[in-house]
């Protein structure tokens, strides 16, 4: 079947088979393999990627069900050469050791600033549940949020 | 780790699902955000030969007020159930329910008619829609039944959906001011499925004593259930906490108590009595504030 959507803005559109998951899609079609694949099993978040703007675990999405989507990948957040703020604070706040969860902990740190600016530590805690890391022990990438989050507000004004 | 081979189709009209069920029949599944179904599909639980996606039906994802009744299409996702305004105005309970499950990944793309039919005995929504008496309409080639959320747990992921049917809307009567309700749960460490949850929906009379009580669980047994024995057992009492933590302790009776890697019944058993009793004190908590 086909498919078409839009990743990180630019629009393709490629011949797929139906059981084709979201995340191969991705690594194996599109070439972006930022994007990590862990447990095949909806439950480490590695594989997080924005669907139409909302964290999902594309391990658990068919490419066929993303027709017609927009998916923004890790590739997706650095702009005009410079990082994110959701990558400068992983950078800043040491968030990561081996770097395997973190694409997916950005991608889900980044539907929770779309929610709220000023996110409390338990509101952090609560929209990571879905992201395992198996090295920091989470406080870094906490802090990362956090710091992503104040840089947000400071550069909208707020 | 992937599914077997399928053919997919994307429905655009409930009328469209319907036809496409008829003519697939038992070699097709309706697919809703696929958080129950392509799991087991990777573990070839399930390998059906066409995939009927019905979440970009318009009529299947709104919410709204008619007739007096909250109308929740069944492709909403649990994520715009629990941020809606209208639920969570309204239907507290349900929003509460739809907020506990899984984690935010998950609820982006998990439906309501999608959890009610998959009837997973460690489900959230079950509890709430039996203690909101909701009301779920199915629909058929030519028409459409309504099934009391009563009549339509039958046991373990079992329903009352028949071949041919597609489930379309969730409805419950608002929850009128000055009543108290809650849903809490034990979550599972890893999926954050329900090991034990309990919902509650408490109005006191002048004197503080239960004009109503109903009091649903999910996650001890097969199935959710309301639990009539705690609500017999409150009705017309006081408030008080000797009253609730007496009635709570009859949650789990008569109750096959599922066991697991996870938890033994008897430990299942004593999370039913502990969280009826919690979500009874916390309804009763809000039904006097
Ligand atoms: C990691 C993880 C954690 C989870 N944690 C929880 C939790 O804490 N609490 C909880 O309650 N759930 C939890 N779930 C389950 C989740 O809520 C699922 O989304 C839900 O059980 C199924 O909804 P779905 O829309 O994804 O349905 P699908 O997986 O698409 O379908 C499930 C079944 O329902 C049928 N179906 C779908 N839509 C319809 C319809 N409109 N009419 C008739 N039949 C239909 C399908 O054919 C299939 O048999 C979790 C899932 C995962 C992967
Ligand atoms: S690889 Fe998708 S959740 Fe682990
Ligand atoms: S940094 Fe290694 S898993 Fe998170």
């Amino acid at each position: 079947m086909r498919v078409n959507l839009t990743i990180n803005g630019h629009p393709r559109g490629d011949e797929i088979e139906p059981r084709l998951l979201l995340v191969h899609y991705l690594r194996d079609v599109a070439g972006l393999t930022g994007t990590h694949v862990g447990c095949e099993t909806t439950l480490c978040g590695a594989c997080t990627v924005l669907l139409d703007g909302k964290a999902v675990k594309s391990c658990t999405v068919l490419a066929a069900q993303a027709d017609g989507a927009s998916v923004t990948t890790v590739e997706g957040l650095a702009k005009d050469g410079g990082l994110h703020p959701i990558q400068e604070g992983f950078w800043e706040e040491h968030g990561l050791q081996c770097g395997y969860c973190t694409p997916g902990m950005m991608m889900a740190a980044v539907d929770l600033l779309s929610r709220t600016t000023n996110p409390s530590e338990d509101e952090i805690r609560h929209a990571l549940e879905g992201n395992l890391c198996r090295c920091t022990g989470y406080q870094h990438i906490i802090k990362a949020v956090q710091y992503a989050a104040e840089k947000m507000r400071a550069a909208a004004g707020r | 780790m992937f599914p077997g081979q399928f053919e997919y189709h994307r429905a655009t009209s409930i009328k469209d699902a319907l036809d496409l069920l008829k003519q697939f029949g038992d070699d097709a599944k309706l697919l809703g955000g696929g958080h129950s179904l392509i799991p087991m599909m990777k573990l070839r639980l399930a390998q059906p030969a066409h995939l009927i996606d019905v979440t970009k039906i318009a009529e299947l994802c709104a919410i709204g007020e008619s007739n007096g009744k909250i109308a929740i299409g069944a492709a909403a996702t649990h994520d715009t159930v629990a941020n809606s305004s209208l639920v969570r105005a309204k239907l507290g309970l349900l929003a509460e329910a739809a907020a506990a499950i899984g984690d935010v990944q998950v609820r982006n793309r998990g439906t309501i008619g999608g959890s009610l039919t998959h009837a997973d005995p460690a489900a959230d929504y079950p509890a709430a829609a039996l203690a909101l008496e909701a009301e779920i309409r199915l629909d058929h080639e030519g028409g459409s039944r309504t099934v009391k959320a009563a009549d339509f747990f039958l046991d373990l992921m079992t329903t009352a959906v028949q071949p041919g049917e597609l489930l379309t809307q969730v409805s419950c009567a608002p929850i009128p001011s000055g009543t108290g309700y809650a849903y809490l749960k034990h979550p599972h460490p890893a999926s954050g499925f329900a090991m034990v949850g309990a919902a509650a929906i408490v109005t006191l009379d002048r004197n503080g004593k239960f004009a109503t009580v109903r009091v649903a669980v999910t996650g001890l047994g097969p199935k959710a259930f309301r639990a009539n024995a705690v609500e017999a057992a409150l009705a017309g009492k006081a408030a008080d906490a000797a009253t609730i933590t007496a009635a709570a302790a009859k949650s789990a009776d008569g109750i096959d108590a599922l066991a697991d890697i996870h938890a033994s019944a008897d430990y299942r058993a004593e999370l039913a009595r502990v969280y009826v009793r919690r979500a009874i004190q916390a309804a009763v908590a809000r039904a006097k504030a």
